[in-house]
C-alpha cells in the first residue's frame, strides 16, 4: 500500500505542476498580482503568524483548483521574500501541526519512562560498587557513598580458590563469543552477498526459508538440536554453541537487506576489470558494508555473551560466565555484591559495543524492513 | 487436450533445462552460499523436521525411537494438566506483553524521532539497553524480594497499602504480573531499533506534502504518512516481538524458580525443557516443540495479514 500512496503523491505533484504551468502560460497575471499583494500583507504579520498560507488563502478565496497552484507559486515567492527580509531564519520553525500542550505532555511522559527503564541498570551498577555494609542499608540509597571495586576483585578471589577459576569462565565466554561472532560474520556475509546481488535458481526460495526461520528460532529447535548434536558427537564441546551461531538467521537477513542497497555497477565494474567473485567480495563488498558488520556483531555478541549453554555443555571447565553467575547468586546473601559485579561484567560488553556503534547500527536497521 | 499436455511438458522441460544451465553457470553462487546453507539446514531446518517426526514417537535417547502415533498429542491435551496450564500462561504473557511491547517500541521510537540528534542517540541507548543487558533482570528479584526489606514491599507497607509483605515470586497470584512487568521492561529490542531507523528514513517531503493537503495534527500525520511508510519495519518488529513473546522462559525460570509454586509460572518452553533436558522424554518434548512451532508460525502469518491493512 505504501507504494500506492507514494504513487498518489507523485501523481498529485505532477498534476500540480501541470496546473501551475497552465496557470502561468494562460497568464493569469491578475491572480498572481493578487497573490503578491496578499503575500505582502501576510509578510507584514510574519513575526507572529506561523501559517501564512492559510491567511493568504482566506483573503484570496480562490476556487479549489487555483488554490493549489497559487499555494505553489506563493511558496516559492515566500521563500524569496523571506530570504530578502531575514537572511537566515533565526529560530527553526516548529512543525505547523503540533500543539505545545501535546509536546509537553509527550516529552514529560518520555522522560518518566526513560528514568524507569534505566533505573534497574543504574541500580545494578551501583550495587556492584557498594561495599557490603552499604548493600543492606535500609532505607536503601541508589548511589554508593564509598564506591569500591572490592566486589570485582572478590570475584577473582572467591572463584580463584574454586576448582574452576573465574578467569576460566570468562575465557570460555570470550572464546565462544569471539569465534562465534567472527564465523557468523564471514559465513552470513558470504551467503548474503550472493543472495543480494545474484539471481540464481533457488536463491529466493532459500531467503524465504530464512525469513520463516526468524519467526521460530530459539527454543523450538532446542530439543531436536540436542538430538542432532548428540549424533554428531558435538555435545559437551564448544562447537555445540559456536557452530549453530554461525547460521543465526537474523544476521543473514539484515546483511542481505543492507547489501541490496549497494550499487550493482560497482560489482560489474570490478568484474570488467577482471576480478573474481572472491576478490569482489573481499575487496569491494565487505569494505562497503561496515555498518552492517557492526549490526551483526552486536546481535551475535548479545546472544552468545548471555548464553548459559547449560543444556549442551556439561563439563564444569567449559561452562560460561552466565552459568557461573547463577552459582554465585545461589551463594545467597553473602554473595550479593559479587553477583552484582558479575551482572555488570555481563551487561557492560553488549551495551558498550552498542554505544560505540549506534549510528552504524541504525544505518543498517533502516533497511531491515520485511516485505511480504 | 493431448496437444496442450504435450506443450505443457515441453515448456516444463525447457524451463528445467534453462534452470539447470543457469544453476551450472552460477556455480560460484552456490559455493558462496554453501557454508551458510549447510549449517542453516543442519541446525534450523532439520530440527523442525526432526521434531515433527519424533513428535510421533516415544524416544528417550538410549532406546531406539518407537512409533506411537498421536499418543503424545493426545496425552498433551487430555492428560497433561500442567501443559494446559503452560499454554494458558504462555498465551497470557504473549497476549499482554507482545502487543504492549510492540506498541511501546513504536511509540518510543516515534517520540524520540523528533528530538535533536544527540538527545536521540542517548535516548536510544537508554531504551534499548535493558534488552541487551542480558541477565540484568535478575536485579528485579532485589526490588521484589519477599520479605519486608524488599523495596516494593517496604514501599507498599510504609504507605499503608498492605500490612504483610507479599511473596512476589512465591505467591501464584503475583508471579505472572511481576514477570510480565520484567518482560515488558526488556521488550524494546531489535524491533525498536528497526523503528527508530525506519522513522529516520522517511522522506521529509512527504510530510510537507501532507501539510499542504491539510494534515491537522500529529495523529493524522502518524496514520496517513508515517505508518504506511513504516510497513516493512512494522512487519519486522512484529516478527521479533511475536517470537519473543512466545519463547518466554528464562525470566520466569530465573525469577520464580524451576519448577515454580503450583506451576503458576510455567510456560510452554519451560515444559519443553522439563521433558527434554530433565526427563529425557525426547519424543514428548518434540511434540511440544512442534506445537510451539505451529503457534509461532500461525501467529506471525495472522499478524502479517493484519498489518498489511495498516494505513489504508
Amino acid at each position: 500500500m505504501s507504494d500506492m500512496n507514494k504513487n498518489n503523491t507523485t501523481e498529485n505533484q505532477n498534476t500540480l505542476a501541470e496546473e501551475q504551468e497552465i496557470v502561468n502560460t494562460d497568464a493569469v497575471e491578475t491572480a498572481e498580482a493578487e497573490a503578491f499583494n496578499a503575500e505582502d500583507e501576510a509578510l507584514s504579520k510574519l513575526e507572529s503568524v506561523g501559517n501564512v498560507e492559510e491567511e493568504a488563502a482566506k483573503t484570496l478565496n480562490p476556487t479549489p483548483k487555483e488554490k493549489a497552484s497559487v499555494k505553489k507559486n506563493k511558496k516559492s515567492k515566500k521563500k524569496e521574500a523571506e530570504e530578502e527580509v531575514y537572511h537566515k531564519p533565526l529560530i527553526k520553525r516548529r512543525k505547523p501541526n503540533r500543539s505545545i500542550a501535546g509536546d509537553i505532555f509527550l516529552y514529560f511522559f518520555l522522560v518518566v519512562v526513560a528514568i524507569i527503564m534505566f533505573f534497574p541498570i543504574i541500580y545494578a551498577v551501583e550495587s556492584a560498587l557498594k561495599p557490603l555494609d552499604e548493600l543492606f542499608k535500609f532505607p536503601p540509597r541508589i548511589f554508593a557513598q564509598n564506591p569500591t571495586l572490592d566486589n570485582f576483585s572478590d570475584l577473582f578471589v572467591t572463584l580463584g580458590k574454586s576448582w574452576v577459576s573465574f578467569s576460566r569462565y570468562l575465557f570460555n565466554t570470550v572464546f565462544i563469543t569471539g569465534l562465534g561472532t567472527f564465523g557468523h560474520l564471514v559465513v552470513a556475509s558470504m551467503a548474503a552477498f550472493v543472495l543480494a546481488k545474484y539471481d540464481f535458481p533457488g536463491g529466493k526460495t532459500f531467503f524465504k526459508l530464512v525469513t520463516v526461520a526468524m519467526m521460530f528460532t530459539g527454543y523450538v529447535t532446542g530439543i531436536p538440536n540436542y538430538i542432532i548434536m548428540s549424533k554428531l558427537h558435538m555435545i559437551d564441546t564448544y562447537w555445540a554453541i559456536i557452530i549453530p551461531a554461525f547460521a543465526f538467521p537474523m544476521g543473514l537477513f539484515l546483511m542481505k537487506q543492507f547489501m541490496e542497497g549497494l550499487p550493482t555497477s560497482l560489482i560489474e565494474a570490478a568484474k570488467i576489470d577482471g576480478a573474481t567473485e572472491w576478490t569482489v567480495f573481499t575487496k569491494i563488498v565487505m569494505p562497503n558494508v561496515k555498518p552492517a558488520w557492526l549490526t551483526l556483531i552486536i546481535f551475535s555478541v548479545q546472544s552468545l555473551w548471555n548464553n548459559k549453554a547449560s543444556t549442551v555443555i556439561y563439563s564444569e571447565e567449559m561452562k560460561t560466565l552466565p552459568f557461573a553467575m547463577q552459582q554465585i547468586q545461589a551463594g545467597g546473601i553473602a554473595r550479593t555484591g559479587e553477583a552484582a559485579a558479575v551482572l555488570v561484567v555481563l551487561m557492560i560488553v553488549p551495551i558498550a559495543i552498542f554505544i560505540f556503534s549506534e549510528s552504524q547500527i541504525l544505518e543498517t536497521m533502516a533497511s531491515s524492513g520485511l516485505k511480504d | 487436450m493431448s496437444q496442450f499436455l504435450k506443450d505443457y511438458v515441453k515448456v516444463k522441460k525447457h524451463n528445467f533445462r534453462v534452470g539447470v544451465k543457469r544453476a551450472r553457470l552460477s556455480r560460484n553462487c552456490y559455493l558462496f552460499l554453501a557454508p551458510y546453507a549447510i549449517i542453516f539446514t543442519m541446525f534450523y531446518i532439520l530440527p523442525v523436521v526432526v521434531s515433527i517426526v519424533f513428535g510421533f514417537t516415544y524416544y528417550n535417547i538410549l532406546e531406539a525411537p518407537r512409533f506411537v502415533g498421536l499418543q503424545n498429542y493426545i496425552s498433551l491435551f487430555l492428560e497433561d494438566d500442567i501443559f494446559l496450564m503452560a499454554i494458558k500462561n504462555t498465551f497470557m504473557i504473549a497476549i499482554i506483553t507482545g502487543p504492549l511491547g510492540y506498541l511501546g517500541s513504536f511509540l518510543f521510537a516515534w517520540l524520540i524521532n523528533e528530538l535533536p540528534r544527540w538527545v536521540r542517540s542517548v535516548a536510544v541507548v537508554v531504551f534499548y539497553a535493558p534488552s541487551i543487558a542480558g541477565n540484568c533482570y535478575v536485579i528485579f528479584s532485589v526490588f521484589f524480594r519477599g520479605d519486608a526489606y524488599g523495596y516494593v514491599n517496604a514501599f507498599l507497607m510504609n504507605t499503608g497499602i498492605i500490612d504483610t509483605p507479599i511473596l512476589w515470586f512465591i505467591d501464584p497470584r503475583y508471579m505472572l504480573p511481576v514477570c510480565m512487568l520484567v518482560i515488558l521492561w526488556m521488550s524494546l529490542g531489535a524491533g525498536f531499533l528497526s523503528f527508530v531507523a525506519g522513522l529516520q528514513g522517511i522522506d521529509k517531503s512527504q510530510y510537507e506534502a501532507g501539510y499542504m493537503d491539510g494534515v491537522k495534527n500529529r495523529w493524522q500525520e502518524l496514520w496517513f504518512i508515517t505508518l504506511p511508510n513504516m510497513k516493512p519495519m512494522l512487519m519486522f518488529g512484529a516478527v521479533m516481538s511475536i517470537t519473543q513473546a512466545f519463547s518466554v522462559c528464562e525470566v520466569t525460570m530465573t525469577l520464580c524458580g524451576y519448577p515454580s509454586t503450583d506451576y503458576a509460572a510455567r510456560t510452554i518452553v519451560t515444559h519443553l525443557f522439563d521433558y527434554g533436558f530433565s526427563r529425557f522424554e525426547m519424543g514428548y518434548a518434540c511434540s511440544i516443540a512442534t506445537i510451539l512451532f505451529l503457534i509461532m508460525i500461525l501467529c506471525n502469518k495472522a499478524i502479517q495479514s493484519m498489518l498489511s491493512r495498516v494505513g489504508t
